[in-house]
């Protein structure tokens, strides 16, 4: 992982930061250039909800190289309280605790690893809501 | 434009060619294919492969199986839209042909993944999605395709063992294709007791990890007496987008590229889903397989499991499907996957399927996808003299 892709979605990544288009209202993530809905050119970033709903989910038991010490984990299609869907893992929770319509929160956590000498990765995952 | 034929097609065995190199392997389907045509001189070539950079560390294939195939110095390009490579390749050697810049083009498919252990195979597969949004989840292609799956028995209220007709139907297939990956037949109870692999998707609902390469040679219709073949021709050849993101679909269950890309190529045809004898879907996961009958016009939403559950889609049914084995039993050497299609249609079509013929075929689809539905190719195949 290059330090420069890992350091230009921090931003986004930490704080949840989406964008929202100032023509139609649509709520984008990942941010984007053009609106997909109306086509305007006219976006915005804001910040995202932080809580959401599971709209479906799997657990990956033969992940990708870089992920292999977390399997199996938990991954959703969430969608959050102001529209937009994202995709994460769902910590805090074993897989047989997770189900559809259930109530997340964003945190904050490890990613991944560039092997032993190369950048650790973070970002958002999402867990039951405690709060 | 011009009328295009298929004059000539060849393929390898899918299966774990240890010994043999993506070259070895693409020369070898090429050779098969251009034998098969009795054309003596291509003058264009198109190589479809999803990822041979991080699988061999090699790009830049149009030279480099130009060279191999010591053609130069016709032009020749690589054309890549991750498993939906092949198919949008003979779309290009379509367009090419058909346009009169190309009299006789090469189109083939290769892909080596064996080279790569599994959990490299995975991260190389999820190269098709976001990157800094998808992949940097840890999801695979599997587990996109298993929330896919999850939100469609939820809302349609499938059971499991419909869904695991689909490969039971392409293994039954397979048995007697010489070609195939995994030659056997298995049963629903071998399906849905096969490991997990992404819940709530089964192992043996995935297509597996293989090599293999296809190739066929395109002409113009009307110059096509080098062929001993019955004549088969491109009624209709179209491709078609969706969001990269499945985030960003109003309804992730359904595969608008698909819709497009059919409607497109039903209405260049002038035919109906009624009209196709023989299909060849993308059941690279058996569900994504199912949303595909559906948006393919050959079951409703919500209906395509009952579909192939009904044994509609078997070789003995009204639309026999995959009939070769598809991505899950004949195999999904990603690039060449499409490619594969074409060929296996072709022989359908002239007659030359064997023990997996279908009786009188005069119209075959051939549907071919990349990613979860962000790429998809409709290639409608018809034989001319029927």
């Amino acid at each position: 992982m290059s330090v420069p892709r890992y350091w230009r979605e921090i931003k986004y990544r930490y704080r949840l930061l989406g964008c929202m288009c100032k023509e139609c209202g649509s709520v984008f993530f990942p941010r984007r250039h053009i609106c997909l809905k109306c086509g305007s050119r006219d976006l915005e970033e804001v910040k995202l909800s932080e809580r959401g709903r599971v709209v479906s989910y799997t657990v990956v038991r033969n992940p990708p190289k870089e992920y292999e010490k977390y399997a199996p984990y938990i991954v959703a299609l969430i969608e959050l309280g102001d529209g937009a869907r994202i995709l994460s893992q769902v910590v805090d929770c074993e897989p047989e605790e997770v189900h559809l319509g259930m109530e997340v929160e964003a945190t904050f956590r490890r990613v991944r690893e560039d092997g032993p000498s190369g950048i650790i990765e973070y970002g958002y995952k999402f867990r039951p809501v405690i709060s | 434009m011009r009328k295009v034929a298929v004059l000539g097609v060849g393929c390898t065995k899918v299966g774990e060619h240890w010994k043999r190199s993506l070259r070895d392997l693409f020369v070898e389907a090429s050779l098969r294919a251009i034998e098969d045509s009795g054309v003596e001189e291509i003058d264009g070539l198109y190589v479809s492969n999803m990822a041979s950079g991080p699988l061999q560390h090699q790009e830049h294939l149009g030279a480099v199986m130009a060279d191999a195939l010591a053609v130069n110095p016709i032009p020749a390009v690589r054309v890549e839209a991750a498993s939906a490579s092949g198919g949008v390749a003979f779309h290009e050697g379509v367009k090419a042909v058909a346009s009169g810049m190309s009299d006789f083009v090469l189109v083939g498919g290769v892909e080596k993944m064996t080279d790569r252990l599994p959990p490299e195979v995975a991260s190389t597969l999820i190269m098709s999605e976001d990157q800094e949004y998808t992949a940097y989840t840890g999801v695979t292609n599997i587990g996109l395709s298993a929330i896919l799956k999850r939100l469609y028995m939820d809302r349609f209220d499938v059971k499991p063992e419909e869904i695991a007709m689909l490969p039971v139907i392409d293994h039954e297939n397979a048995a007697s294709n010489p070609y195939a990956q995994y030659p056997f037949k298995t049963s629903i109870e071998r399906v849905l007791n096969s490991p997990m692999e992404a819940d709530p998707v089964h192992l043996l609902e995935c297509s597996g990890i293989g090599d293999g390469a296809a190739a066929v040679v395109l002409g113009p219709a009307n110059e096509s007496e080098t062929s001993d073949h019955p004549l088969v021709t491109v009624s209709a050849s179209a491709v078609a987008t969706d969001t990269l993101n499945l985030t960003n679909r109003e309804d992730p269950l359904t595969l608008r590229a698909v819709r497009g890309a059919a409607e497109e190529a039903y209405a260049r045809a002038k035919l109906t889903p009624r009209d196709v004898d023989v299909l060849e879907i993308h059941d690279e996961v058996s569900i994504l397989g199912v949303l595909s009958l559906e948006d393919l016009g050959f079951a409703e939403k919500g209906k395509g499991a009952s579909l192939a559950a009904s044994g509609a889609i078997s070789l003995s049914g009204e639309t026999p499907t995959n009939t070769f084995g598809g991505l899950k039993a004949r195999g999904n050497p990603l690039g060449a996957t499409g490619l594969y299609q074409i060929v296996e249609l072709t022989w359908q079509l002239r007659g030359e399927a064997g023990k997996n013929q279908v009786d009188g075929a005069e119209v075959g689809l051939a549907q071919n996808m990349g990613g979860v539905g962000s790429t998809c190719a409709v290639n409608i195949l018809r034989r001319e003299d029927l």
